[in-house]
């Protein structure tokens, strides 16, 4: 168990280290070989309306003239043990865990995800919730009482669920739920410390409209996967005992449907906290996935080079978590290697 | 019927019918059965599949509510009315009344919970006064009586740390958990060797007489019945064809059904020659009676034609008797195969030898029979020889050529010389393909472009192997299990090869299906000079088919030999053992058998 548990996190660190390696490739490999000059590259560092010195002295201070791969060893020393840049006469200081400095609004990028994660977490881990419960329950009910009214109708919906966007379902509801109706207030981020409840008012349509997407998805696959789990032997088995319906559905065929699900959950949430692009957009949420947009529309490459970074981040650790979470669930994993 | 006190019976089944209403209108399951079982009674109920056997065993544990299953008639189990009994009173008697255990224990135990949870719950259902505590200590109890060792750890194990067999014995301990009047087994034994099958049954057995509990024995095989009940029905098609006390069905079959399914069933003290004597005059009987023609007929026409002449056969038929003349066509010396095992905590890895020193000649129309259990490195051995797997050490020669460390692409040639035929027939035809497609692919991969060739050639095979040219079209989800090992047959047979092996080629089917497949084998080998390896864990089977026997046992051959002396005297304990614990028909003999297992264990 315990090779197990070392072998994961290591394989999750080697996951890391190439994340890093590709996405600094994307941002300052792949412009080059589209043919772009080193000059043209440092345009982008520097803002508006540029003079040649500035481009100059930015390449200079970035390093965009030195070979690639001190280019990416700086970059990695940063994350470690912080950078500066000269920047006209005073130097920047980028702190210990140091992604990249957006020389647009002249900040850190890695304080700036920090101050945006607790808006992300909350609207994903919010929405999670919901999204797994009532998912699950959704489809167990609809397995049960299969062809019935309630599951046609379930499925129906989950359909819809799965296919409309964000934006579609989002804005339909900011104009009807919110505007035209009043039955949510408008939606907003309170951090949970200063006000529990309009936390909670504050971000419930959003989590009711990205959950809504997510919980389609799980009440269709809990609903084929407890349809084959009753047909399993075991199930007749656990009748053949003499267990109530309830428990057969329940304790016997819900659990092994759940395998799968913990799987997909890990990977849906480590993408949701990595940044809730369009729901926060839409719902104005100030959080990673809107600086991400934001970064995106000003070109400004360290902050998208550091967002990416985090999400990524993100999706390993779920990852980590599920197949650490994995042979609690399903005993057959529990190997002894 | 026998008008016996009710307190004395505690099964009663009163024309029984069990209907499926489908879009092609009623499928009538089960149509008018009646028995009774009395208290410490045991009943076997014997059938082929699709008879209706497991419909009245669901049936009795009312595990057909729910579906879309109509029952009339009465069934009664220890006092319940089983058809109109409410949900809630089922329930009460399901585990409690009456236990069940099943075909297939790999898949009959939930994967997801300990054993002794599995255990516990079947207890508490029903005694909900019981402590966990308590319930634990009765599931200890229940583990122990069927002969897990060490039942205090194994309780909290999961199913998939079981061997087949102890599955089986922790399912029978779940039955015992609420001490039930009757234990109803349905299959029990079917996935199971043939030594632990007489474990399960001897099991089975002992339970009964020591806690006087009624047993319904379900099972296609009459002879696993035989020893273990006073009582037998035989189905088909959802009628009982004849009942009565088994010396008396077994000794006087009345019915002509259970006659042929009597002599369907492979006897182990039949030899080879007894039985090819006899497949050849069945053959020439039938052969008269179709009009012309001298027997056995030469079927290899269809194929020749095709080909334009010179066929691969030609030279050998008709096949010599398996004789040692010549060169052998296969020699296998010192074969072993190894497997690194991870253990321990750090890893540490460790060889496991499946397969140790493994040696012997094959002849030119020859069988080759191999027994053992699961796990004796049988299949590792046929996968070897196929070079389905690089042997770790030792050699294989196919016709005089070291075949061991050729490359792939030196081996293709070779390897429409030696083909195979697998157990299960239901998952070694791919599902999409037409039957045609699946036999005619290995004409396509070696080189045969012309479609229309590969067409006839496959339909005169398919008309060889007892199939319909017109099937050629259809999907495996059309056939029969028994129709399906036919077409497996012919995709084997397509390419001519000189050897095939045969893994578990009957084991899979239904004992007058099984009898058929043997007959076809045996037939093709007649006519086509075909030597085979057959591997089975079917001591009578084998026994019938081959001319020499290797019994396999951890990855060693314990005995081999010339197959009538090995079965006749055998030398080592294992052989003695595994004949010993093989199925037979006579009750009184079946008995002697079960004494004779009980002093071998005893004496370890």
């Amino acid at each position: 168990m315990l090779t197990y548990i070392l072998r994961r996190l290591g394989a999750g660190l080697l996951l890391l280290a190439v994340v890093t390696m590709v996405t600094f490739a994307i941002f300052y490999v792949v412009p080059r070989w589209a043919g772009r000059t080193t000059e043209q590259l440092a345009t982008m560092y520097v803002g508006r309306a540029p003079t040649p010195e500035a481009i100059q002295a930015t390449i200079e201070r970035l390093g965009l003239d030195q070979p690639i791969a001190v280019q990416f060893g700086e970059f990695v020393r940063g994350i470690f043990f912080g950078a500066q840049y000269r920047f006209g006469g005073e130097t920047i200081e980028c702190a210990a865990p140091c992604f990249g400095y957006s020389f647009q609004t002249y900040q850190e990028v890695f304080p700036e995800i920090l101050a945006r994660l607790p808006v992300t977490a909350s609207l994903a881990l919010g929405a999670g919730i919901i999204w797994l419960v009532g998912g699950i329950a959704v489809g167990v009910v609809s397995a049960v009482w299969k062809g019935s009214l309630f599951d046609r109708l379930a499925m129906a919906v989950a359909l819809a669920g799965v296919s409309l966007p964000i934006f579609f379902t989002g804005l339909l509801a900011l104009a009807f739920l919110v505007h035209s109706w009043g039955l949510f207030g408008t939606p907003g981020y309170v951090p949970f410390t200063q006000d529990p409840f309009g936390w909670v008012q504050g971000l419930l349509l959003p989590w009711l409209t990205l959950a809504f997407l997510h919980a389609a998805m799980y009440a269709r696959q809990t609903r084929a996967g407890m349809l084959e789990a009753l047909n399993e032997d075991y199930i007749r088995t656990a009748r053949a005992k003499g267990l109530s319906e309830r428990k057969v559905v329940l304790k016997h065929a819900l659990r092994p449907t759940l395998t799968p699900i913990v799987t997909i959950f890990g990977l849906d949430l480590g993408l949701v906290l990595g940044g809730a692009v369009l729901t926060e957009q839409v719902f104005s949420l100030n959080g990673i996935g809107r600086y991400a947009v934001q970064a995106i529309t000003q070109s400004d490459l360290p902050v998208i080079l550091g967002v990416t970074l985090f999400g990524a981040f993100f999706i390993v650790i779920c990852n980590l978590i599920v197949d650490l979470v994995y042979p609690l669930i399903d005993p057959r994993v529990r190997i002894h290697d | 019927m026998s008008e016996s006190a009710p307190a004395d019976t505690v099964v009663r089944v009163d024309d029984l019918r069990v209907t499926f209403p489908t879009m092609d209108g009623d499928v009538h399951a089960v149509k008018g059965l009646s028995f009774e079982v009395p208290a410490g009674g045991a009943l076997g109920i014997v059938g082929e599949s699709g008879s209706g056997k497991s419909v009245t065993s669901m049936a009795l544990m009312g595990l057909h509510r729910g579906t879309r299953a109509e029952i009339t008639g009465g069934i009664e189990v220890v006092g319940n009315d089983v058809v109109a009994a409410s949900d809630k009173r089922l329930r009460q008697m399901r585990g409690n009344d009456i236990a069940m255990v099943f075909q297939d224990p790999m898949q009959s135990l939930h994967p997801q919970y300990t054993i002794g949870d599995q255990l516990i719950e079947a207890l508490r259902v029903h005694r909900s006064q019981v402590s966990r505590s308590g319930a634990r200590e009765r599931a200890i109890e229940s583990l122990e009586r069927v002969g897990i060792p060490e039942p205090a750890k194994r309780i909290n194990s999961y199913p998939h740390e079981f061997s087949g067999g102890m599955r089986q014995r922790v399912l029978i301990a779940m039955g015992l958990m609420c001490d039930p009047k009757v234990l109803l087994a349905d299959e029990p034994t079917t996935a199971l060797d043939v030594t632990v099958q007489a474990q399960i049954l001897d099991l089975l057995d002992e339970l009964r007489r020591d806690l006087n509990m009624g047993l319904i024995l379900v099972s296609h095989d009459l002879a696993v019945v035989a020893g273990s009940v006073d009582e037998v029905v035989v189905m088909r098609h959802g009628r009982a064809v004849e009942r009565g006390d088994v010396r008396d069905v077994l000794s006087r079959p009345e019915h002509p059904y259970t006659r042929a399914l009597l002599d369907a069933v492979p006897r182990v003290e039949v030899s080879r020659a007894q039985r090819r004597a006899q497949d050849r005059a069945d053959r020439a009987e039938r052969a008269d009676k179709e009009g012309g023609g001298e027997a056995p007929r030469p079927a290899t026409e269809g194929i020749e034609e095709s080909t334009g002449g010179a066929s691969a056969f030609q030279a050998f038929v008709p096949a010599e008797e398996g004789g040692g003349k010549g060169e052998p066509l296969l020699r296998v010396n010192d074969l072993a195969q190894s497997f690194k095992v991870r253990g321990g905590m750090w890893g540490r890895s460790s060889d496991f030898w499946a397969v140790k020193d493994v040696g012997f000649e094959l002849y030119q129309g020859e069988t080759l029979g191999i027994v053992g259990e699961s796990g004796s490195g049988k299949s590792t051995l046929s996968r070897m020889i196929m070079r389905l797997l690089e042997p770790t050490a030792g050699t294989v020669e196919f016709q005089g050529r070291d075949i061991t460390h050729l490359p792939e692409r030196h081996l293709r040639p070779l390897r429409k010389q030696i083909q195979m035929v697998f157990q299960n027939p239901y998952s070694s035809l791919n599902p999409r393909l037409t039957i045609g497609e699946s036999i005619g692919t290995a004409l396509k991969v070696q080189g045969e472009r012309d479609g229309k060739k590969i067409r006839t050639r496959v339909q005169s095979l398919l008309e060889r192997v007892g199939l319909e040219p017109h099937h050629y079209n259809r999907f495996p989800h059309a056939f029969s299990g028994g129709q399906r090992q036919r077409v497996a047959i012919a995709r084997a047979l397509i390419l001519k090869p000189k050897l095939i092996i045969c893994d578990e080629p009957v084991s899979a089917l239904d004992v007058s299906t099984q009898d058929q497949v043997l007959r076809l084998l045996s037939e093709l080998q007649d006519d086509f000079g075909l030597t085979y390896i057959f591997v089975a864990h079917d001591l009578a089977v084998v026994r019938q088919v081959s001319d020499r026997v290797a019994v396999m046992r951890k990855g060693e051959v314990v005995e081999m030999g010339d197959s009538d002396s090995i079965y006749e005297a055998p030398r080592s304990d294992y052989t003695k053992q595994l004949l010993t614990a093989a199925p037979v028909l006579d009750p009184d003999e079946a008995r002697r058998l079960r004494a004779e297992r009980v002093r071998q264990r005893a004496a370890g």
